[in-house]
């Protein structure tokens, strides 16, 4: 057994750490051992990214203690954390790319002769540390920006061994890696598990997590959830621990009204085809239709892949595989402009950073797409502005009824009613909501679905990204399921439940 | 749990020993292209005008050119964290100022320079400090410190102080005679001296591996535990240095002070840094390489002076164009590499 050493190498107990309005942290406890891989599970925001930056000394803690073997310890930089032995390999390799491996392996540390750097003792020392991890293929003297991110990350690997790390965290080391470069990875993480190191694992994808891990701690909103040896822990028990509804509510859960409507029978074309579509370091394979007047929900853990399909079905990140196909044609989607002169609508899931412009009226807001396509040389008169606003206002019960508020200071769920109205002046065919009813209120909710209910009715296509497998249920004819950055299920909506869904979420490899 | 001895090598994707060479070669392509260039343009003047081919006429671009030298040495630093200083220029006027008046005070000659050494290093320091705790753009603060340095000129006297010390002169006219008549000024064995303690700072020691790290990547430094935060005030701390020696050798040249001087002389240093191969996102670049490149301005120059016809203001319009050209050319060698 590896856990029955008596002192854990880290040791936090109680942390909390606040941004301005938020509690990142809140009374976190987490240990770990010598000798063993644990994963740190939770949502995307659960505060995973949080806790290792308190570790690593780059967030400084508000309260809680640290102790590293046994002795108390307070990080206030990075450089404190590394000399207590605790190394991080973060997710985009940090290091330096205008410098070459043996450099990025002993930066900092390099051996000095007289108070000159002794180039052939690092290039001595480099040769040794990759030979000790069997890396003896790289060149020390070779550029690191030469080298794929899978052998940087090797490198940045290298870097902790010869620090002589006790502890290693991996940040989401494998979401740029392929299959077989994920693999050499687990070798070498196996291998510094068997020499007694203790290594912090962080990753979205469940089944890398059940390969390589031996303890997880789950963490949601800020909270610990608890730690659970992984082979006592089944996937559906993590998944519903991360997503904090436990398995008989789950299964109480009312079912989506089963839907009704006629719309990808055989000889009808869908709107949009996507065919093999995926970008290096975001999804890979996606295969999915909609059809006019269907809905079709994105069900998927948070950071599973759910808004990435979205940004490359709408353009703003360039597919780097597959095809896309509308209304039955080939296409490229290059950039948002061509998704908007496609009539593609995007909500996205971020509405202050990529959505509304807090600044500006409701009015502004709401005309932006329809001016930003007609071109801003030609203005639309303030007359047809004004018709329009008050149209949507009404339409989607928008409050403040005032077209000449700022948009910041309306509540969440009006401004995303704003944000809707924004596209839907535009008169897409395809709309894609990327959690349209996040932190909105209840009646708001039931509005926003309602409306997309009533948009489909109409002949809308709508792609339906949302956390909430129910909501996804109520509103989506069709659910296709996201895990680990690729589409793995499509399931017809009738009569699935939330448990359905998470079986297939939490089903074993594919 | 699988031995590691079953580690198959990982595929290292593009990186075959050959190709490395070749991408490690890519890094001192600019500043090759700058020595090809010195080289080329030394030949076409020996062509054009028999007397410009003499060892004097390649030395006479160093004595004419110490205090650009080591301006950009200290630019090379500066501009290799990723960061600029545009204050150089109106430090090396006021430390041309302050020498000048405390001079003609009648003060000792070694204490004006340790004086003036302690000016320049002094409020490039107070800049870092300001640069790094106060997150601001280096080019913004530097620019404060130029128009501060500029002003406290004025202050000083509007006019032209003429320097009559017996130090400053007899180094104003000391030859050190080197074989086949040639001869240097004590200036230009200073400026190499700087150059030389320059490279060994930057290739053998941390410090000057953090700098080469931080502009490759401020981030990734910091979180490799590196001395980011000190390394970049030390960096302008060392650029406020080198310009108050070159106003030093700058008055050993001029043999006075003015507020006007050195007007304009931040853009020289910038352009022979990038001229000389590196890259002012930071990160590559060497320090011989800046003065290649101060040379080259200085050829230029020579040029306009053996033509005898143009306006100097053509050398102006050389540099310029080939400031551009360099960019360009980094550019294209940043993509091939990439």
């Amino acid at each position: 057994m590896r856990m029955n050493e008596i002192v854990p190498v880290v040791e936090m107990t109680d942390i909390a750490i606040g941004f301005p309005g938020v509690k990142a942290l809140d009374g976190v406890d987490f240990r770990l051992f010598q000798g063993e891989v644990h994963a740190l599970m939770g949502e995307n925001g659960a505060g995973k990214s949080t806790l290792i930056k308190a570790l690593t000394g780059v967030y400084a803690i508000d309260s809680g203690t640290i102790t590293v073997l046994g002795e108390p310890k307070r990080f206030s930089t990075p450089g404190e954390s590394q000399a207590a032995g605790i190394s991080t390999v973060y997710q985009e390799v940090n290091l330096c790319p205008n410098l070459t491996v043996e450099e990025n392996v002993l930066l900092g540390r390099e051996p000095r002769r007289r108070g000159s750097i002794d180039w052939k003792g690092v290039r001595t020392r480099t040769r040794e540390v990759l030979a000790e991890l069997q890396l003896d293929h790289i060149d020390p003297g070779s550029l690191l920006s030469t080298h794929s991110i899978a052998v940087q990350q090797l490198i940045a690997i290298a870097r902790s061994v010869e620090i002589n790390a006790k502890v290693l965290i991996l940040d989401e080391p494998t979401s740029s890696l392929d299959a077989d470069e994920v693999r050499q990875l687990f070798r070498v993480i196996r291998d510094l598990r068997n020499r007694r190191v203790a290594i912090l694992f962080v990753s979205h994808f469940l089944e890398q997590v059940y390969e390589i891990s031996d303890r997880m701690t789950v963490l949601r909103n800020g909270k610990l959830v608890g730690e659970y040896l992984t082979r006592d822990l089944s996937r559906m028990s993590l998944i519903s621990k991360m997503i904090g509804k436990d398995m008989e509510a789950l299964a109480e859960l009312d079912q989506a009204p089963a839907r009704t409507r006629a719309s990808n029978g055989a000889g009808v074309t869908p709107f949009i085809e996507a065919k093999g579509l995926g970008r290096k370091g975001s999804v890979s394979n996606v295969d999915l239709s909609i059809y006019p007047g269907e809905v079709v929900g994105l069900a998927g853990l948070l950071g599973a892949g759910r808004t990435e399909i979205a940004r490359l079905f709408f353009g703003a990140d360039k597919a780097d595989e597959g095809s896309i196909k509308i209304k039955g044609a080939g296409q490229r989607i290059r950039s948002p402009r061509t998704a908007i002169d496609k009539h593609i609508g995007f909500c996205s899931e971020d509405r202050k950073e990529e959505g509304l412009i807090g600044e500006l009226t409701v009015r502004d807001n709401l005309v932006l797409v329809m001016q930003a396509s007609k071109g801003w040389a030609r203005r639309i008169p303030r007359r047809v502005q004004d018709e329009l606003v008050a149209e949507y206002i009404e339409a989607l019960d928008i409050r403040p009824a005032n077209p000449d508020a700022l948009i910041k200071n309306l509540s969440g769920g009006n401004q995303q009613k704003v944000l809707l109205a924004r596209w839907l002046v535009t008169h897409p065919e395809l709309l894609i909501l990327d959690e349209p009813t996040r932190g909105i209120d209840i009646g708001a909710k039931t509005q926003i679905q309602k409306l997309v209910n009533k948009l489909a009715a109409d002949g809308m296509s709508i792609l339906f990204i949302s956390s909430e497998l129910e909501e996804v249920l109520r509103v989506s004819d069709r659910v296709a399921v996201i895990k680990d950055r690729a589409l793995v299920a499509e399931i017809n909506n009738d009569d699935v439940s939330v448990e359905d869904v998470m079986t297939v979420i939490a089903g074993g490899a594919q | 749990m699988s031995p590691l001895s079953t580690l198959t090598p990982l595929t290292v994707k593009k990186s075959s020993p050959a190709r490395n060479r070749l991408r490690g070669g890519a890094r001192y392509a600019p500043t090759l292209a700058t020595v090809g260039l010195f080289i080329a343009m030394f030949a076409v003047g020996a062509g054009m005008y028999p007397s410009f081919l003499s060892g004097q006429v390649f030395l006479n671009l160093f004595i004419d050119n110490t205090f650009l030298i080591v301006l950009a040495v200290g630019m090379t630093f500066v501009i290799l964290t990723g960061g600029i200083d545009l204050s150089v220029g109106a430090v090396v006027a006021l430390s041309m100022m302050v020498s000048a008046t405390l001079l003609q005070q009648g003060w000792n000659p070694g204490a004006v320079i340790v004086l003036v050494l302690l000016i320049g290093g002094g409020l490039g320091l107070l800049m870092g400090l300001v640069i790094q705790y106060f997150d601001i753009q280096p080019f913004i603060v530097t620019l404060a410190g130029m128009f501060l340095a500029r002003g406290l000129c004025y202050v000083i006297s509007l006019d032209s102080i003429p320097v009559t010390e017996g130090f400053f002169t007899g180094m104003a006219q000391a030859q050190i005679p080197l074989p086949g008549d040639l001869f240097v000024s004590p200036g230009v064995l200073l400026a190499l001296g700087i150059v030389t303690v320059a490279f060994f700072v930057l290739h053998h020691t941390r410090f000057g591996r953090t700098v080469y790290a931080i502009g490759g990547n401020e981030h990734s430094a910091m979180l490799m535990g590196l001395p980011v935060k000190a390394t970049k005030i030390l960096v302008y701390a060392l650029s406020g240095l080198c310009s108050a020696i070159a106003g030093i050798l700058f008055s050993f040249y001029s043999l006075s002070g003015y507020s006007l001087a050195a007007q304009g002389m931040e853009l020289d240093a910038i352009a022979a840094v990038v001229i000389g191969g590196t890259l002012l996102t930071g990160g590559t670049g060497y320090v011989l390489g800046s003065v290649v490149g101060v040379l080259v301005l200085g050829i230029v120059q020579t040029f306009i002076a053996y033509d005898g016809t143009l306006s100097s203001w053509w050398t102006k319009i050389v540099i310029g164009g080939l400031l551009l050209v360099f960019i360009l050319l980094q550019r294209l060698f940043a993509r091939k590499a990439g």
